[in-house]
């Protein structure tokens, strides 16, 4: 990305925790990165590394208690989303920010027609007359690829597909015209012909729409496929920010290493046994106070365990967390 | 020539659906219809297809946790003790003749959560099917239990243990420790990696290859994974709509698939190299798979197909073999 593409998000130091009635959960401890207009930034993780929670927190979408924000700020258009009202932030929701959630099958109403989930946000948010809602409706159904538009608002969400009702929920997110999509998992729950249509689709609303989009998934594969940018994140921590080519070519932190060495391959012939990470992620029970993967690591040095490891900026916008060094990790890798 | 160790024939499962005050059977889901394979002995024959495609159904027929509704299902079980084998035809069994060959077939459940009882301790769970099966005295049980926990790679001393007290990956090992117990010859795995995280994912699937290397066991491996199951099986049968469309080699099919769907299929996986992602030409498929209740006349795929023509949409193809282990069902794949 260059330097003079506008910012449409900056998160600095966002820190979120829940109080549970067993302790403290630190999920997400310490996120910054910014989202440039037009940019696709992928955020890949394992379950409980903070992914979606990040997100949440972004739109003041968990529940609070148990869910606290302990410090932190998310500027988007000159005002910080973290601070603002729940009116405020109503305005922004669904109007600014478009939001499609992970399970196409529990996030839509069943009692409710598509029609008017969809014709919902054009309503409130753009004041639209019925009338024009419903033509917008059509149109945003046919934009994301769904035959017979106008016949099928007045259907309800059970009388869709899996597939379908993803691209209803990707509709929905794109009504007005957002300048952020935030995508959590959109395609985790379907089969992958139908992950390749939607990510075809995705692929041809950029090019037409030009919003940042910000991607969460576990898949690395798809964000080959689609990403800008992507963000490895790890125990609540981001451990590397890359463009694509560089974080598959040449990754630093040695779990993105191990993760994309855990991968099987479609396309490779390979009888050896997988790698494997061993042991299981952190339980952030306690705030971090060293580096999230110090027992999992294979390259661990005894300040890994003791001290948070500082942010090294690489060249062109590759960022890692961790206390190797540039050369010493090369060494390792070769 | 490697003796076969479960031979299907024209295996059908339809389930029927009533409508009406009578209850009068309008019409059936032809969840699987027509199948016919062998599963080789020491084999790992990979089941893949989308959700709904019959996988499943497949696997609990072959257990006869579902009936068939026609078809044959030949075991050819081996006899440790005198070296005979004897061939049993499971769908013609009455009720309770099935019991004593329960031992030798046994299955890995999908999800770990809910295949393990919450009530019982690790030890009982895993001991359940020693109770139910076999003769042993009670501390011959519990020392099969414990070298049963350390062959899966989970501390014996957990053995007291609740199931919740574990984590995903590690329910799956008790999962995997108690399908183990009675020495079985074949074991249908169904989905057994699809709720785990990628790195956990790669450590089941090492575990599953070392347990059959050390006790010669045949696999059935069902899965959407399509990477994965490129990893763990020596063949591969790809299904679609109740019916299987192709089977080969697991390295002949992923490089040089003959099939239509095949071909769509293995385009559509993300592969996890930006560089192969940007230049990949994809065959996308359009639409759904349709209902398994109304299946489409002839061939199944011709709805979806993109080389179609309209002998396909008449003319049921033959299962025939195309080369020496390649099954297809395709009126024009040569």
């Amino acid at each position: 990305m260059t330097e003079n593409t506008t910012q449409v998000l900056q998160v600095d130091d966002l820190t979120t925790v829940f109080d549970t009635s067993d302790g403290q959960v630190h999920a997400v401890n310490g996120v910054s990165f910014t989202l440039h207009n037009g940019e696709l930034l992928g955020v890949v993780g394992e379950s409980g590394s903070g992914k979606s929670v990040t997100m949440m927190s972004l739109l003041q979408l968990l529940p609070s208690p148990p869910a606290r924000l302990v410090r932190g700020q998310a500027m988007f258009e000159g005002k910080d989303l973290l601070r603002m009202s729940s009116a405020e932030i109503q305005h922004i929701r669904g109007r600014e920010i478009g939001f499609v959630f992970q399970d196409p099958m529990t996030s839509l109403n069943p009692v409710f027609t598509v029609g008017y989930q969809l014709m919902e946000p054009l309503r409130k948010h753009l004041k639209l007359s019925k009338a024009k809602a419903k033509i917008r409706a059509a149109e945003l159904l046919t934009l994301v690829g769904i035959p017979s538009a106008e016949d099928r608002l007045s259907d309800y969400p059970h009388q869709f597909s899996g597939g379908m009702r993803q691209r209803v929920m990707i509709a929905i997110g794109l009504a007005c015209d957002p300048k952020l999509l935030i995508a959590d998992e959109p395609t985790t729950a379907l089969d992958v012909t139908i992950q390749a249509q939607i990510l075809e689709l995705v692929r041809e609303l950029r090019k037409k729409l030009g919003m940042g989009i910000i991607w969460i998934t576990h898949d690395l594969g798809v964000v080959a496929g689609i990403a800008d940018r992507v963000m490895v994140m790890y125990g609540g921590q981001i451990v590397e920010l890359a463009p694509v080519d560089e974080l598959f070519a040449n990754p630093q932190h040695p779990y993105t290493q191990a993760l994309l060495l855990t991968l099987p391959s479609v396309d490779e012939d390979d009888n050896a046994p997988l790698q494997t990470i061993e042991g299981q992620p952190p339980s952030l029970d306690q705030e971090p106070s060293c580096c999230p993967f110090v027992a999992r690591c294979d390259k661990a040095m005894s300040r890994c365990g003791s001290e948070l490891p500082p942010t090294r900026e690489l060249d062109n916008g590759h960022r890692v967390v961790c206390w190797l060094d540039a050369q010493t990790t090369q060494k390792g890798a070769a | 020539m490697t003796q076969s160790l479960v031979e299907i024939k024209q295996l059908c499962v339809h389930f029927p659906i009533f409508k009406g005050l009578m209850r009068k059977q309008v019409g059936a889901v032809e969840a699987v219809d027509q199948l016919s394979f062998d599963v080789l002995r020491g084999e790992t024959l990979g089941l893949v297809g989308e959700s709904g495609c019959g996988k499943s159904t497949t696997g609990r027929a072959l257990l006869r946790l579902i009936d068939a509704t026609s078809g044959s299902i030949k075991l050819n079980l081996q006899d440790s003790t005198n070296n005979s084998s004897t061939t049993v035809d499971i769908t013609a069994l009455g009720k309770g003749q099935m019991r004593p060959h329960r031992p030798q077939v046994q299955m890995i459940f999908q999800d770990p959560q809910a295949c393990l009882n919450p009530r019982m301790t690790v030890a009982s769970i895993i001991r359940e099917p020693l109770d139910e099966h076999s003769k042993l005295s009670k501390s011959e049980k519990h020392a099969k239990v414990l070298q049963l926990l350390d062959d899966v790679g989970l501390n014996p001393s957990f053995a007291n243990r609740y199931p919740h007290e574990f984590s995903g990956g590690q329910r799956q090992r008790i999962g995997i420790a108690r399908a183990l117990a009675l020495s079985p010859q074949f074991i249908v795995c169904d989905e057994p990696i699809a709720a785990l995280d990628v790195s956990i994912q790669a450590q089941v699937v090492n575990l599953l290859k070392d347990l059959q290397e050390k006790k010669g066991l045949t696999y059935l491996f069902i899965s959407h994974d399509l990477s994965m199951v490129r990893h763990i099986a020596t063949r591969v049968a790809v299904m679609y709509l109740g019916s299987i469309v192709e089977l080969g080699p697991s390295e002949q099919l992923y490089k040089d698939p003959k099939h239509p769907y095949t071909q769509a299929l293995l385009s559509a996986v993300p592969v996890a190299n930006p560089a192969i992602e940007k230049t990949r030409q994809r065959t996308l498929l359009t639409g759904d798979v349709p209902s398994p209740a109304n299946p489409p006349s002839g061939c199944r795929f011709s709805t979806r197909c993109p080389v179609a023509k309209e002998q396909c949409k008449t003319e049921r193809p033959a299962w025939r073999e195309l080369q020496d282990g390649r099954y297809i069902a395709c009126h024009f794949a040569d």
